[in-house]
């Protein structure tokens, strides 16, 4: 979630009790080191394998064929996804914070249902559902429709997996926004997609779009439960990650890496639209 | 007639929020939902608005039953506590919006709405912030623009919830009488909540002393505060001391003391009763001048401002009374801690019935 | 009227529609697909229910999956609260940037973790060479799945504290001291009190997360039945051989054991927060 502006935070600055010196450099010195291991030394070595056998390997790696397509798979999955949880979190959430009702604690606590559930139960359960060994599965393999070990089973699991991410960031946001400027446009005589389009969705616009960054980056990375769905079928259902799988398995670890390093700039450049998106909240902060 | 409200009732689980309240406020009035929180008044405003339902009743604005329209045919101004403006909007856009939001036909053209809007922000004068964004305006700047937004749509009402009450108390004060000043200039009927009686006493033509969901008293301010109905309006309109005693024969007790009892209470059996004083209708001096002042000693001394607050402790009375004196008179009496006064309770007002504070 | 009083309940619009579409879509991707493993698992009997998740090798998976992911936890729950501690109190070049990159777990794919853990800790690896010369294996052994777990679950314990700690009065520091508590006194009898329903909230979503993490692991484990198997990956070994029920069955236990823990820490939450405000 992104971290919004306290009230205090900003104008004083106070001097907090701090440890003595010595006492600072070991935790840090500690915090470092669980960084270089656990961080720096990952990030490097993708980078140093990527390109062990030279820039020209590293570009053929991914311009081949199977790379190309499992990108386009991805990116596919990407833009189906992605726009309908938005439109399901903006939803969800106007529902679940502009109004009362009962069992809205409940309904919460459903949305955030699968963050708790195995990528791979979520891999299965499309696979019970819609697999071609299923009543409901044969009968659309009838119609000539295929799930499960193509695109729609990818679409659909990734669709389980990154579910909540926009609501969850909406939700805490339009919660503490309240319903204070919905009703003074409703009294200056706004009908509800006015208030709606002029007021609500630019004061969330901030949360929506990293919610929907978060969804992206969930898309692209999503592994087990795509690799339940999906059949790695080369050039027809592999994306990314199953792509990075299928040459890392094959011992082909120069490729492996020069694709996951694709996945490790994207992780990056995640992180840092977070941060910069948390600066413009800080700067939009609407507490005086 | 600006507004008629007739029998609104409203339940909310588990307590009722509004009991049959009637209520009617001429063209052109300011009047005060007056009460402590919780007390209904809030719900009541924001039921005139329509952005609550009555569970039964009738909201009649300028003779038109608006009790079931929706918020946005109403044409009534709505002022929030906390201003309620659209944050991301500049001064400008918020006061237009109202103008800007109406279907094609009945919009003004861009410069009609340039204008009004610049004419709004000048009358409440915030003229130079038109391009400012709230968060960079101030409390007090805020909800002037937030009252010129309201009085954009040219409402029938202006409706008015706790409009000072995040502001500090000096920007409350001025605010409170450059509001007085702007309701004379432009006459909109308008009804304000406060939980502050000082507010409701300065700026109001009537208040509405609301209780529990009732209504308590209805006057002006002159005639509540001089003459509240009953023990609860008598209290929340300032300070007082609440002597709990008894009224007989004519007479009511006050410890060992007894005062002759008000014409309208002269003849009643003898049962309980609550005489109170304010502070301020205690009168200090060195000698006896009347058979029934109190002796008393100074316990404490409080400075306030132009006034001097003080603690007595009186013979026959179980807690303390608190007067306030002149500082003059203070001065010339030359008093301090310890001393020994007659205090006269110049003005007691007497109220029977079951009343607990 | 009374119908139209029902319609006109809410005053903003756009219940009916947002609530609707909201139950309509929740339903579709979530209800009643996560319900498959009930219809799947019911049908099986109580007994063969019963022999399909006690089968050694599904137990050892369960066990394998519970330890890891509790080691890793209170792995986390430690450096957590560390590097929590270290960016909200200190200051120092490079804070903001190691602050940004503690989300980066979040967002790497875990294929990705997984594969540079795995190479990390191979024999050959820059660390895994190290290791091997002392005769330690990480790499196909639980030790390898606990540092991938580490790794994932990192980023709960930290985003959950530091919020917490950035939010802790100075003042009640200054009365402990003023008290005459010495730092560390003040640091285990006042902070860590105050933090610890933030820490355990952090380490129980990690551990939620490591026992169903998959793509992380699987690389580094070496899948070795009854030694280095998770339960996530007897659920896809039952899949590959059809197993739909076998599968149901192993994913309810899994699915059960992480929504009661949820449940208990939502419990414990609230308890808190009836405690103490």
């Amino acid at each position: 979630m992104l971290k919004q502006p306290t009230p205090e935070s900003a104008p004083i600055v106070k001097k907090r009790i701090s440890d003595p010196l010595p006492v600072q450099i070991v935790l840090i010195g500690l915090t470092l080191l669980f960084f270089i291991t656990f961080i720096f030394l990952p990030l490097g070595l993708v980078f140093a394998q990527a390109f062990s056998k030279g820039w020209e390997y590293y570009l053929e790696s991914i311009r081949e064929p199977y790379a190309l397509e499992a990108v386009k798979l991805t990116l596919t999955t990407v833009a189906i996804v992605v726009p309908l949880n938005a439109l399901f979190g903006v939803t969800a959430a106007w529902a679940i914070t502009k109004f009362n009702f009962r069992g809205k604690a409940a309904l919460k606590t459903l949305l955030d249902l699968p963050f708790a559930v195995s990528p791979v139960i979520a891999g299965l359960i499309f696979v019970l559902l819609v697999g071609s060994r299923t009543p409901f599965g044969s009968w659309l393999g009838e119609q000539g429709i295929k799930i499960i070990f193509s695109t729609p089973g990818i679409v659909i699991a990734t669709l389980f997996v990154t579910f909540p991410f926009v609501a969850r960031e909406l939700i805490p946001l339009m919660e503490a926004q309240g319903r204070d400027e919905e009703e003074a446009a409703l009294t200056l005589g706004a009908r509800g997609w006015q208030i709606f389009g002029k007021i609500t969705l630019p004061n969330i616009r901030w949360g929506l779009l990293y919610g929907m960054i978060l969804c992206s980056a969930r898309s692209i990375g999503e592994f087990g439960a795509v690799s339940v769905v999906s059949g790695h079928i080369r050039g027809q259902t592999n994306t990314i990650p199953l792509h990075v799988e299928i040459l890392y398995s094959e011992y082909n670890f120069a490729a492996s890496f020069s694709v996951a390093s694709i996945l490790v700039f994207l992780a990056l450049l995640t992180v840092g639209v977070k941060v910069t998106l948390e600066k413009q909240f800080q700067k939009n902060s609407f507490h005086h | 007639m600006g507004i008629e409200l007739q029998n609104i009732t409203k339940k909310f689980t588990g307590y009722t929020a509004l009991d049959n309240i009637s209520l009617n406020v001429a063209s052109g009035e300011l009047v005060a939902l007056l009460g402590p929180s919780g007390c209904g008044k809030t719900t009541l405003l924001r039921i005139i608005a329509g952005l609550e339902l009555p569970d039964s009743g009738k909201i009649i604005l300028e003779n038109k039953d608006t009790t079931n329209l929706p918020p946005r045919k109403k044409n009534v101004g709505f002022v929030f506590q906390h201003y309620a403006l659209f944050r991301r909007l500049t001064v400008f856009e918020n006061v237009a919006f109202g103008l800007k939001v109406l279907p094609m036909r009945e919009r003004p053209s861009r410069s009609a709405i340039q204008e009004r809007v610049e004419h709004l922000l000048k009358l409440v004068q915030m003229d130079w912030a038109i391009k400012r964004y709230p968060s960079q305006l101030s409390g007090g700047q805020r909800q002037r623009v937030a009252l010129a937004r309201a009085l954009a749509v040219n409402p029938k009402v202006l409706l008015l919830d706790e409009p000072f009450s995040a502001l500090d108390a000096k920007v409350r004060q001025e605010l409170r009488r450059w509001l007085r000043k702007l309701h004379d200039e432009i006459h909109v009927t308008s009804i304000f909540v406060t939980h502050d009686q000082e507010e409701a006493l300065e700026l109001a033509d009537r208040i509405v002393v609301i209780n529990k969901g009732r209504i308590e008293q209805l006057g002006t301010p002159q005639e509540v505060y001089d003459h509240p109905v009953n023990a609860f309006v008598y209290n929340f309109l300032g300070n007082v001391n609440v002597f709990h005693g008894r009224i007989k024969e004519g007479k009511v007790t006050l410890g060992t003391h007894h005062l002759d009892a008000p014409d309208e209470l002269k003849n009643t059996e003898e049962r309980p009763s609550q005489a109170f004083v304010r502070p301020h209708e205690i009168g200090i001096s060195r000698i006896r001048s009347n058979e029934t002042d109190l002796a008393g000693t100074i316990q404490e001394v409080r400075l306030m401002g132009g006034q001097i607050g003080l603690n007595l402790e009186c013979e026959g009375f179980e807690h303390p009374i608190e007067a306030e004196i002149p500082r003059d008179l203070y001065i010339n009496l030359q008093l301090s801690r310890g001393e020994k006064v007659f205090v006269s309770l110049n003005r007691v007002k007497v109220f029977t019935g079951d009343y607990a504070i | 009227m009374e119908l139209f009083q029902r319609k006109r309940r809410n005053i903003l619009p756009g219940f009916g529609l947002s609530m609707g579409y909201t139950v309509f879509y929740l339903s579709a991707i979530v209800i009643v697909p996560l319900s498959m493993i009930f219809f799947n698992t019911i049908p099986m009997g109580w007994e063969p229910f019963l022999h399909t998740v006690t089968a050694p090798r599904v137990l050892a998976s369960y066990r394998l999956s519970f330890s890891t992911a509790l080691f890793a936890a209170i792995f986390d729950a430690i450096v957590g609260l560390l590097t929590a501690w270290v960016l909200v109190r200190y200051r120092f070049a490079g804070r903001q940037f190691l602050d940004a990159l503690v989300d980066l777990p979040f967002a790497l794919p875990t294929a990705v973790a997984g594969i540079c853990f795995a190479t990390l800790y191979s024999p050959v690896g820059w660390l895994g060479e190290t290791f091997a010369k002392w005769n330690i294996e990480i790499i196909n052994s639980p030790t390898g799945i606990v540092v991938a777990l580490i790794f994932i679950g990192f980023p709960f314990v930290v985003r959950t504290i530091q919020p917490v700690l950035e939010e802790v009065e100075q003042e009640i520091e200054e009365a402990a001291q003023c008290l005459g508590a010495t730092r560390w006194q003040t640091f285990r009898k006042i902070l860590l009190p105050h933090l610890f329903p933030a820490l355990l909230t952090g380490s129980t979503l990690a551990f939620a997360r490591g026992i169903g993490e998959y793509g992380s692991v699987i690389f580094i484990a070496g899948n070795l039945p009854m030694k280095t198997e998770i339960a996530p990956l007897m659920i896809m070994s039952k899949l590959d051989q059809f197993d739909y029920n076998g599968a149901s069955a192993v994913a309810l236990v899994l699915l059960l054991i992480s929504f009661s823990m949820l449940l208990l820490l939502n419990a414990v939450q609230e308890w808190q927060q009836k405690e103490y405000r």
